[in-house]
């Protein structure tokens, strides 16, 4: 859909979805606009933040800045404004990521350090994200890739059912695009698959390894796509009149070695849990972004929380959306505060993800539709 | 009332199928937020944004099938409306030109209109709502694609809406001319259609287009498509209402528009004559749009433009519309561009009101240090104030910003020791048109100056080889000849004496381009191209008054050409003593052919207003005390004689000034009349008119042009 559209201007049309959707929002309040990206090159180049800003037609005193940790991109342009909030120094910013992964795939270009590979400081084959989702498998036998293929169809089954019930689309900016044929409107995700069944997905190459386990189909396609959110002080939140979707409470980030990189929500989850005071079984809702279902099947065996588990991505995830790498982030987000409208039950929730080279990044959030919200434990 | 669909365009399409460059209608179903499925039909040419897409009978032919598929599919109940829209920066800018001028017969012109309104008329007739989203440039048929639809909307950055038919001697003819006025009210329609074309072709900007009504909603560019479509949806829906408070109410029909029509016909035959008939035809159409139906209003449409498309005005047009937009960019003899030296300075010989301009304008196009000098230290003085002035209103008007401004200030600079000239690569004198002086300036800079400084002369009337006799460096001599006011006029005429060499032409040429002027390429022949024919028509005027003719019947006898002003308001606008002055000149050259008189240089120390003028700046008589200071004879003759006499002395001194070589060929004549004197398109410049009237037959037994530039008659 988006070949003949420039990253910039998905980032552009993100930012300015997101201020039609809040119009109290004076532009010039934005203290600052930090947007993410893995490859930050071409039309993804050019201190994003700040090009982007001045393209959705913010004012030009509002700076800007970008942002990369790769498939933790847009999630860390969320943690590092929101500390500046927390430490006082902004009151409103927007934090967002973009991935034109058609037009700037994973590593183009790159030019790693020849000493990773003299000083087997990391696997050759670990920046081949495909090739650490095997590993997890090898490391792991219990997550077989019956359990994989089966995650990967009800993540599917999920998407589809949420866009039936109209829970993605409100999230959704719409954005023209050229083609062949004349313009075009792109208006809904392009690569989900509802009809995926167990026995079409045992049929998959597994084009990482021969006889391997990772397929298409229990992983998250290459996606364009762009995300941006508002991020404010509760007083700043307040005077404006905005409406607070989600508290951020904690978040951590942690390293693993690259070859399992799949596991890095493991330890960043653990992190953010602690500064947060509370313990796994606190978290009512989990949005864990699928690069791959093995990625996502680590965590809750080790959490002990079942493949099926109704808390786990109600809506499906990252493998029927795609993953659009320094995107996704916020896309989590995105999610977990419509379904805490829908849960007041539920107190808190994270998003996390894992991130290339042996990184997690974990984000715990309180639901201000929760009758103890703000009032302590 | 015209049945369209009886009507066999194949010979139309024929004629042009070969050549068109086929602007595709691609169409995309798009299912909208409320589940409506609008179809969205993109103009695209297929080519990058320097062609934009164009509409010729191939194109059209291919709209109207699309719009009959799409018009089956909403009896189907499969969509709910249809819109239109355009590549990235371009709705449509109008109908193809580029064969217009090679249409046959009266009858493939009147096919012309009428394919256009089969075609968008079935914008009103699709069963479903239409839209036009106005991404971009919208010219002639690309806006009334917009205006035979039932919606509009524009794009806040689209750089050009304009109905410029009239400017090229049609009419807006694909139903322009009957929706317009009933879309926007009279007035409004009456300064889109005619005003605008006149005044040199003023175009709308979309905020423009929204004020008068031509769009109901305009959206920032950055999602003008995703808003367009999502207002589109609110219209269908009725969450969005569209007000059209400039749509003409009964009121305005039986009060206003007969008069408002009556009013602009009135000030524009005071303006411009009655020769051009465009205009006129353009107010007929607009004062039949009050009332009667939209067919009726099509059919009219239709015959006006065969008549027009088929006369001589039309074809003149476009062949002056081609001089100054592609014979003006590459100017005819010019040396390889890569031969011109870089200008990082600019000396200016002289500092008062001619020189100061010269600075302003250098100054402001090359955004390089410019140096002006004079006798002495006030007079200097002077002219920078004066620069620093004119740069200070333009800081006011908000033409250029503050910085720009300080910019701007801080490289003008004056000296009277031209020792300061010596970095400078281009010098240029506006100093007394006299040869001695001339020469005295140049030959005391020329020491100073590097070996590659180019040295240009202003003169309008002295011979630039003269002038350069006593320069060490010769070849670096060009003229270098701008029209008054400098700021304005479009035109600059280089000239190129026989010791000119090509570094210093090809440098005036890219200097004249910098300084976003035309520059046309002539001899160092005396008056060059402007000057001489003016004065051969100031001249003839001037010897029909001596003659006995009175003034009023003199200065209305030459608007059968439909120049922009008689020959003694032109003499009135120049000075009655350089016009005189260069009547001297010219006789002085060329005794036998020119006309000087005494009582030009007698009204020239006239000291009082010399000429009469109405309201709209004619010349109406010479003033009392002017008739008494010249002294007349009694053969006075008539109006017939006079316009005769010029076209016979015009085809004459051009074709001369071909033979001699003055310029490379009759369109450069053309092209310095046009854009040095404001000749006007429908006569071509002059060489088309010279021929169609006869006169290139009656002096020289020829045309200028082979074949001759004609429509092809009814």
């Amino acid at each position: 859909m988006y070949w003949n559209t420039r990253a910039d201007d998905l980032a552009v049309k993100a930012i300015t979805g997101l201020l039609e959707r809040n119009p109290n929002l004076p532009p010039e309040r934005v203290d600052d606009v930090a947007i993410a990206a893995t490859t930050q090159q071409g039309d993804q180049g050019l201190t994003l933040g700040r090009t982007a800003a001045i393209l959705a037609g913010l004012p030009m005193s509002v700076p800007g800045f970008a942002i990369d940790r790769m498939c933790a991109g847009a999630m860390t342009a969320v943690t590092t404004t929101g500390s500046g909030i927390g430490f006082g120094q902004y009151d409103v910013v927007i934090a967002g990521g973009v991935e034109h992964m058609g037009r700037h795939p994973m590593g183009l270009d790159a030019d790693p350090n020849p000493r990773f590979l003299t000083e087997k400081l990391v696997a050759a084959d670990a920046l081949n994200m495909g090739n650490t989702a095997e590993r997890l498998h090898d490391r792991f036998p219990e997550l077989t890739k019956e359990r994989s293929d089966r995650f990967g169809m009800l993540s599917q089954q999920k998407v589809q059912a949420a866009y039936d019930a109209g829970h993605i689309q409100p999230d959704l900016v719409p954005v023209a695009i050229r083609t062949a044929e004349g313009w075009g409107l792109a208006s809904e995700d392009e690569g989900r698959r509802p009809a995926t069944t167990m026995e079409g997905l045992a049929s998959l190459k597994t084009p990482f390894r021969p006889h391997g386990r990772v397929t298409a189909g229990n992983a998250s396609p290459l996606t364009d796509g762009a995300t941006a959110a508002i991020l404010a002080s509760s007083d700043a939140a307040k005077e404006l009149g905005l409406t607070t979707k989600m508290r951020m409470v904690s978040f951590g980030f942690a390293g693993v070695e690259p070859e399992v990189m799949g596991i890095g929500p493991i330890p960043s989850t653990e992190k953010a849990l602690k500064r947060a005071g509370l313990s796994i079984d606190d978290i009512g809702l989990f949005e864990l972004n699928e690069a791959f279902a093995v990625q996502v099947l680590s965590f809750l065996d080790h959490f002990g929380i079942a493949d099926d588990d109704a808390r786990v991505n109600p809506w499906g995830g990252a493998i029927a959306i795609g993953h659009p790498l320094a995107a996704s982030g916020v896309r989590l987000m995105l999610q977990l505060a419509r379904q805490f409208e829908q849960h007041p039950e539920v107190r808190y929730g994270i998003t996390a993800m894992c991130v290339g080279l042996g990184q997690g990044g974990t984000v715990i959030w309180e639901n201000p539709h929760h009758k103890r919200y703000g009032k302590g434990r | 009332m015209t049945d369209y669909s009886k009507i066999d365009f194949s010979e139309l399409a024929a004629a042009f199928a070969d050549d068109e460059v086929v602007t595709h209608s691609y169409v995309r179903d798009i299912r909208l937020a409320s589940g409506r499925v609008i179809a969205l039909i993109t103009l695209d040419n297929g080519r990058d944004h320097t062609r934009p897409s164009t509409l010729g009978p191939v194109t059209l032919i291919e709209l109207g099938e699309r719009l009959d598929e799409l018009t089956a599919r909403a009896a189907a109940g499969e969509i709910q409306a249809v819109a239109i829209t355009g590549k990235p920066y371009f709705l449509a800018a109008g109908a193809d030109l580029s064969k217009v001028g090679e249409i046959p017969s009266r009858d493939i012109a009147l096919k012309m209109g009428q394919l256009g309104h089969m075609v968008f008329g079935k914008l009103g007739e699709l069963g479903v709502p239409s839209f036009t989203f106005i991404n971009g440039l919208a010219l002639g048929g690309g806006l009334e694609v917009a205006l035979n639809s039932d919606y509009r909307t524009v794009d806040a950055s689209a750089p050009a809406i304009a109905l410029p038919e009239v400017f090229l001697g049609i009419v807006p003819a694909w139903g322009g001319a009957y929706l317009l006025p009933n879309l926007i009210g009279i007035e409004n329609a009456l300064k889109v259609v005619i005003e605008n074309p006149l005044k040199n072709n003023r175009m709308l900007k979309a905020k423009d287009a929204l004020e008068l009504g031509i769009a109901d909603a305009m959206f920032a560019p950055v999602n003008f498509l995703e808003d367009s479509l999502k207002w589109a949806d609110g219209v269908l829906g009725g969450s969005v209402q569209v007000k059209r408070p400039n749509v003409p109410g009964k009121l305005e029909r039986l009060a206003k528009w007969d008069v408002a029509v009556g009013i602009a016909r009135k000030s524009i035959e005071g303006k411009l004559g009655t020769t051009a008939k465009s205009p006129y035809v353009a107010l007929d159409l607009l004062k039949a749009a009050k009332s009667g139906t939209k067919a009726e209003g099509f059919a009219r449409e239709d015959e006006a433009l065969a008549d027009l498309v088929s006369g001589d005005q039309f074809v003149a047009s476009i062949y002056a519309f081609n001089l100054v937009q592609k014979r003006a960019k590459r100017p005819a003899g010019a040396p390889d561009k890569s031969l011109a030296r870089k200008v990082t300075k600019v000396g200016i010989i002289g500092a008062g009101l001619m020189a100061s301009q010269f600075a302003l304008l250098f100054v402001r196009r090359l955004q390089v240090p410019v140096v002006i000098t004079d006798l002495d230290q006030a007079r200097v003085d002077k002219g920078l104030a004066y620069i620093r002035d004119e740069i200070g209103t333009l800081e006011q008007k908000g033409r250029i910003d503050a910085d720009e401004a300080n910019r701007l200030r801080a490289l003008v600079s004056g000296t009277t020791d031209k020792a300061d000239f010596s970095d400078c690569d281009w010098v240029i004198e506006a100093v007394f048109e006299d040869l001695a002086v001339k020469q005295q300036v140049f030959a005391e800079v020329e020491p100073h100056l590097s070996e590659t400084a180019i040295i240009a002369t202003n003169t309008s009337s002295l011979s630039v080889e003269e002038i350069g006799e006593k320069l060490t460096h010769p070849e670096r001599l060009v003229g270098f000849h701008f029209f008054n006011p400098v700021a304005v006029m479009p035109l600059i005429e280089i000239v190129k004496t026989p010791k000119t060499d090509d570094e210093t032409l090809a440098t005036a040429f890219a200097t004249a381009a910098k300084l976003k002027k035309s520059a046309v390429l002539t001899a160092d022949a005396p008056g060059f191209v402007v000057n001489r024919l003016l004065a051969k028509v100031m001249g003839e005027a001037a010897r029909a008054v001596d003659e006995g003719t009175p003034v009023p019947v003199v200065e209305k006898a030459l608007a059968p050409i439909g120049l922009p002003m008689g020959p003694f308001e032109l003499i009135d606008l120049v000075g009655w003593a350089v016009a005189a002055h260069v009547q001297d000149t010219m006789v002085r050259e060329f005794p036998e052919r020119f006309y000087a008189s005494e009582n030009m240089h007698a009204l020239s120390k006239l000291g009082s207003p010399v000429v009469e003028k109405d309201k709209h700046g004619k010349v109406t008589d010479l003033t009392k005390d002017a008739k008494k200071a010249i002294t007349v004879g009694k053969t006075s003759v008539d109006a017939a004689t006079i316009l005769r006499r010029v076209e016979d002395e015009l085809a004459r001194e051009i074709k001369l000034m071909l033979d001699e070589g003055v310029v490379t060929a009759a369109e450069d004549i053309d092209l310095c009349l046009i854009l040095g004197a404001g000749w006007p398109f429908q006569a071509g410049g002059a060489t088309p008119y010279l021929d169609r009237v006869g006169a290139s037959e009656r002096v020289f037994g020829d045309t200028f042009h082979h074949p001759a530039i004609r429509g092809v008659g009814a």
